[in-house]
């Protein structure tokens, strides 16, 4: 009974986690100052190089890329371009350059980081019974909840923006790496291993090319995750298609939020198109 | 002084070992242990010396040990207790770095479901061995090419594996493994499958090859033909123990206990030769498009004088002599059918060798094997004798 009883008085989980953040704040403050810094620098120039591009040629390179990637088809390269003069037209682009500049940041980290922990997952066990809960918390976790250690390390703006992107984002990366890799048929793993493969050797001769399908797979997820986040991390000061999206919500402008959302819409499918159609061509080049 | 030399060597799996060993003392079966100790026994005590140049044969029911032990001699699975000598050089416990040199230098290994890299093209099959030693791209090229030639493949060298039949896709197995130039090569079922043509020549290959070069082989097969074909000497594994090794002469006139009498028996009854395994490939004319002339050509190309004539079906119709065809040519006429002759002698491709030889030898003509109306091969009477000769079979039979 007495048991039953202490059960009503809470536990102090919230305090606690506050404490260990106000820790971590704390010691690596320096380092955050630093990454939000140069963080934010480096974004900006990326993003005023890519809208000091004019928007034809802009769109005309997208249009080529998606020509040659859909194997020489038009269709994405024609919905690209008309995408793109529509939201031109809209006077977003500006804000599409820095969603571009977020997602591309946001994966990139994402997947740098993704495919060493997938590799080492793929092969050690324990490694692979620790992360898995971690990588099932992260995704089941909604997006928001990272803003507020993202807000705690690095203030608001566009690198606290990337930094929730990335724990969002990065869980496909490693699982499906890790997936990819598990899933190499062992005949083949012997054959490398009897003619004497190093761990290394093994890896990039055997086991990544022969995972790249799957490994391609967990890749154009995680975009498209990082490019859900765009419009949770607005909410935090990342500029782009997203703050759009808010403001718009913040003073109940519906057209203003659709043609927002819609230039978003838009992007997304360029982007999904565009990596699955380079996962395709791969794997077919090279069977 | 054996090439490869192997004492007391254990392979249990799974974790509880000791006990496994103890019960195996106690003459326990298999299944028995499993079910006690969640542990398999793969290889119990085998000491075995396999000699430079021989062709070494491993035999035995499902089961029985043969893949772990040839795994245990490149080390691909970690020996529970035993010395395992390459050379004499004890590999038990080598170091990461110094087995991959012993794997790169000693032994190059051809699989049964031939494990070729899917993403890369038979020439690069082909150089892996050397690739993964540091051979420069040039010098590895040429070899692996020099490997291929001699398969025959040369011109597939930029295919991919998934473009090749299974008989071509074995063969570059067998490319790589000869690419790399190391003097010992395992083979685990390499042939197994195989179809039975294909497995023929692939067998007659690796004599061949053999002949020429004096490589140490090690080679796991069901078959007993096989085994008896190939093998210079012959080890027979039965739940994990090695009952007997010797020549075939020896084992089939002198069997070690009743085990090995009645596998013997068990295979061969199953085994016994057929005009499948002494069939070759026929040489075929279509009648339904093809004239005289085309018949004379092949004929002279291939040095026969008897084409066997088929449908677009491959259904067999009966044959045609040259002479017929040469006539036939003169006279200006252009379909074979008026000279196809019926009197080729038919088996199956089960019927026993012993039924077939007095069929062969009171025909003028080959012996057509054809299965369901299509034609699968032809029996000469020359190939039909040494492989009975060779095969050493009727000593059992006639016991
Ligand atoms: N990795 C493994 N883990 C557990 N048991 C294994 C493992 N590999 C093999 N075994 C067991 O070891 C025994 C010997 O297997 P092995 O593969 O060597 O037989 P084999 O003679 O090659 O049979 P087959 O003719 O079917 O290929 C079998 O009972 C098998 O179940
Ligand atoms: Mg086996």
């Amino acid at each position: 009974m007495s048991k039953l009883l202490n059960l009503a008085t809470p536990i102090p989980v919230a305090e606690n986690v506050e404490k260990l953040m106000d820790i971590v704040t704390d010691t690596f403050s320096s380092q955050f100052r630093f990454i939000q810094n140069n963080g934010a620098d480096l974004m900006d120039f990326v993003t005023s190089t890519l809208t000091s591009i004019p928007p034809y040629v802009f769109m005309l390179i997208v249009a080529v890329l998606a020509f040659f990637a859909t194997g020489k088809k038009f269709g994405l390269a024609i919905f690209s371009i008309l995408g793109l003069l529509f939201i031109l037209n809209q006077g977003l682009w500006d804000q599409l350059m820095n969603t571009f500049t977020l997602v591309m940041f946001s994966s990139l980290i994402a997947i740098i980081i993704g495919i060493p922990l997938g590799i080492l997952m793929s092969k050690s066990k324990v490694v692979e019974e620790i992360l898995k809960p971690i990588l099932d918390f992260m995704q089941t976790m909604p997006g928001f909840v990272y803003l507020i250690p993202a807000v705690a390390f690095f203030g608001i703006g566009v690198v606290p923006g990337v930094f929730a992107s990335v724990i969002f984002a990065l869980p496909p990366t490693v699982r499906f790496t890790n997936l990819g890799i598990r899933q190499v048929p062992k005949h083949l793993i012997e054959a490398a291993d009897s003619y004497g493969s190093t761990f290394t050797q093994k890896l990039l001769k055997v086991e990544l090319p022969l995972s790249k399908a799957t490994i391609m797979a967990g890749i154009n997820q995680t975009v498209l995750l990082s490019l859900s986040m765009v419009v949770i991390a607005s909410m935090i000061g990342a500029p782009g298609l997203g703050r759009e999206v808010l403001s718009a919500l913040q003073r109940a402008q519906i057209g203003n939020g659709f043609v927002a959302g819609i230039s978003l819409v838009i992007f997304a499918i360029i982007v999904d198109r565009l990596t699955q159609s380079l996962n395709k061509d791969k794997s077919n080049g090279g069977k | 002084m054996g090439k490869i030399k192997i004492e007391r060597v254990t392979k249990v799996f799974g974790k509880n070992t000791s006990q496994a060993l103890k019960l195996v003392k106690q003459e326990k079966s298999k299944e028995q242990i499993l079910k006690e100790t969640n542990a398999t026994v793969g290889v119990y005590e085998a000491s075995l010396t396999i000699e430079e140049g021989e062709i070494f044969v491993i035999m035995g029911l499902s089961g029985s040990g043969k893949s772990t032990l040839i795994r245990l001699l490149n080390r691909l699975i970690q020996p529970t207790s035993g010395d395992i000598y390459i050379d004499n050089q004890n590999i038990t416990n080598l170091n990461k770095k110094s087995l991959q040199i012993v794997r790169r230098e000693k032994m190059s290994m051809v699989f049964q479901n031939f494990a070729l890299f899917p993403q890369r093209t038979i020439l690069q099959n082909a150089e892996y061995g050397l690739e993964i030693r540091g051979i420069p791209k040039e010098e590895r090229r040429l070899k692996a090419e020099k490997a291929l030639q001699n398969a025959g493949l040369l011109s597939y060298k930029d295919q991919y594996p998934d473009q090749l039949s299974g008989g071509m896709q074995q063969r570059v197995g067998l490319a790589r493994a000869l690419a790399n130039d190391t003097e010992i090569i395992l083979m685990d079922e390499a042939f197994s499958a195989l179809d039975p043509l294909i497995r023929k020549e692939m067998q007659d290959e690796l004599l061949e090859l053999q002949a020429n070069l004096q490589k140490t082989i090690v080679f796991i097969t069901h078959d007993l033909n096989e085994a008896l074909r190939i093998g210079d000497r012959i080890a027979i594994m039965k739940d994990g123990k090695i009952i007997q090794v010797g020549t075939g002469e020896e084992i089939l006139t002198n069997p070690a206990n009743e085990y090995v009498r009645s596998f013997l028996e068990d295979v061969d009854r199953s085994k016994v030769l057929t005009a499948e395994n002494a069939m070759i490939r026929p040489m075929t004319i279509q009648i339904d498009h093809e004239g005289p002339k085309v018949a004379l050509q092949r004929m002279k190309e291939d040095k026969v004088s008897v084409l066997l004539a088929v449908d677009k079906a491959r259904k067999y119709l009966g044959y045609i002599t040259a002479n017929d065809a040469l006539n036939l040519a003169k006279s200006g006429e252009k379909s074979l059918k008026s000279i196809l002759r019926n009197d080729m002698p038919i088996v199956e491709p089960s019927t026993v060798i012993q039924e077939i030889l007095s069929v062969i030898s009171d025909s003028p003509t080959p012996v057509a094997v054809v299965e369901e109306g299509k034609l699968r091969g032809v029996l000469i009477r020359g190939v039909v004798l040494e492989s009975l000769a060779s095969e050493k079979n009727g000593g059992v039979d006639n016991e």
